[in-house]
C-alpha cells in the first residue's frame, strides 16, 4: 500500500579498527602534507559508530520493517566481523589498493549491505569518532542523504 | 529552505504481541518483547520541520508553538503510559518503534502550518530508531 509516509528504521553499531591514510601514488613529502598525523607508519585507530537505515513495508502483522535479530546478524557477519579489531588497510581486501578513510569505509560497507534480503539499504552512516562522520547512499543516493 | 528540529522525551511501556500469533510464534518473533507484562523505554524523539525563515521574525515556525504541539499531541498522550492501551491511534498494531513514529507523524502533520513537518525521528534506544518522511520527499 503506497501512502504518504515513508517509514525507515535505522539501527547503531560499533567497532573498533585502525588504519593508515597513505597512498603509493604520491611521495612521502605528499602523504605528509595531504594526510598530516594520519600518515604516521603504523596507523592508529578509532571507535567507528555505524548507522545503517533500511526501508519498506511495515508488516502490519509483527509492526516491523525488517526483523532486528536478522538485521543484527546480517550487519555482524558483513562488517563487524571483519572490520571490528582489525587493520583495515592490512586486513580487508578492499583497502589493498584504496585509502581506508572514512568516506571509503562507507561505500564499502554500503557494498557489503546492500544485499540485505529483507529490506531495501537506504543508506549508512559512518561516525569516526563524535566530531566526524560520514554518509553514503549508493551511486545515485543523492535524494537519500 | 531551512531545517529546524526540536527534541523531546517521553517515557511509556509496551509489549509485542500479535493475537493470531500461537503463543511459540509470539515468542519466537518478538522475543522478550513479549513479556506478557510489558517493559519501558525513554523514548527520544527528534521532529524536524522544514521552510523558509520569516522575513520579519527570521523564524521557520515559533518553537515556542511547536513545543506546545509536541507537549499537547505527544507528551499528554504517550508520556509515561503502557502504548498497547492507553493510546487509542496505536490500538491493533504492534507498538514498535516504525508504528510509533508513523502515528507521531500522522498526529503532528496537520497540526504544523507554518512551515511543513519533514521528518520524524523516533528512539527507543541509542541504538534502535525509526524515521518517517513524507513519500516521495527528498530525505
Amino acid at each position: 500500500m503506497l501512502t504518504g509516509v515513508k517509514t525507515e528504521l535505522g539501527r547503531r553499531y560499533r567497532f573498533a579498527a585502525s588504519h593508515r591514510l597513505h597512498t603509493e601514488k604520491l611521495s612521502e613529502e605528499e602523504n605528509a602534507r595531504v594526510f598530516g598525523k594520519c600518515a604516521n607508519p603504523y596507523g592508529h585507530g578509532h571507535n567507528y559508530v555505524l548507522e545503517v537505515s533500511v526501508s519498506g513495508e511495515v508488516d502490519p502483522a509483527t509492526g516491523m520493517i525488517a526483523n532486528l535479530t536478522e538485521l543484527d546478524s546480517f550487519v555482524e557477519r558483513e562488517v563487524i566481523e571483519v572490520f571490528d579489531h582489525h587493520s583495515l588497510n592490512e586486513d580487508v581486501a578492499a583497502f589493498r589498493d584504496v585509502v581506508p578513510t572514512t568516506e571509503n569505509l562507507c561505500i564499502e560497507i554500503y557494498k557489503r549491505l546492500k544485499s540485505f534480503p529483507k529490506a531495501k539499504l537506504e543508506r549508512v552512516r559512518v561516525q569516526e569518532t563524535s566530531n566526524n562522520s560520514f554518509e553514503y547512499a549508493g551511486e545515485n543516493g543523492r535524494e537519500n542523504l | 529552505m531551512v531545517l529546524i528540529t526540536r527534541k523531546i522525551e517521553f517515557s511509556a511501556s509496551h509489549l509485542y504481541h500479535n493475537p493470531a500469533f500461537s503463543a511459540e510464534e509470539n515468542r519466537r518473533v518478538f522475543g522478550k518483547c513479549n513479556n506478557p507484562h510489558g517493559h519501558g523505554h525513554n523514548y527520544t524523539l527528534e521532529v524536524t520541520v522544514a521552510g523558509e525563515p520569516d522575513p520579519v521574525t527570521g523564524m521557520v515556525l515559533d518553537l515556542k508553538e511547536l513545543k506546545e504541539i509536541l507537549e499537547r499531541e505527544v507528551m499528554q498522550r504517550m508520556d509515561h503510559r503502557f502504548l498497547n492501551y492507553e493510546v487509542a491511534e496505536l490500538k491493533g498494531q504492534i507498538p514498535t518503534c516504525e508504528n510509533i513514529a508513523r502515528v507521531i507523524w500522522e498526529l503532528l502533520d496537520p497540526k504544523i502550518k507554518q512551515g511543513r513537518l519533514h521528518r520524524v525521528r523516533l528512539y527507543e534506544s541509542a541504538d534502535l530508531f525509526a524515521d518517517c518522511y513524507r513519500n516521495g520527499a527528498a530525505c
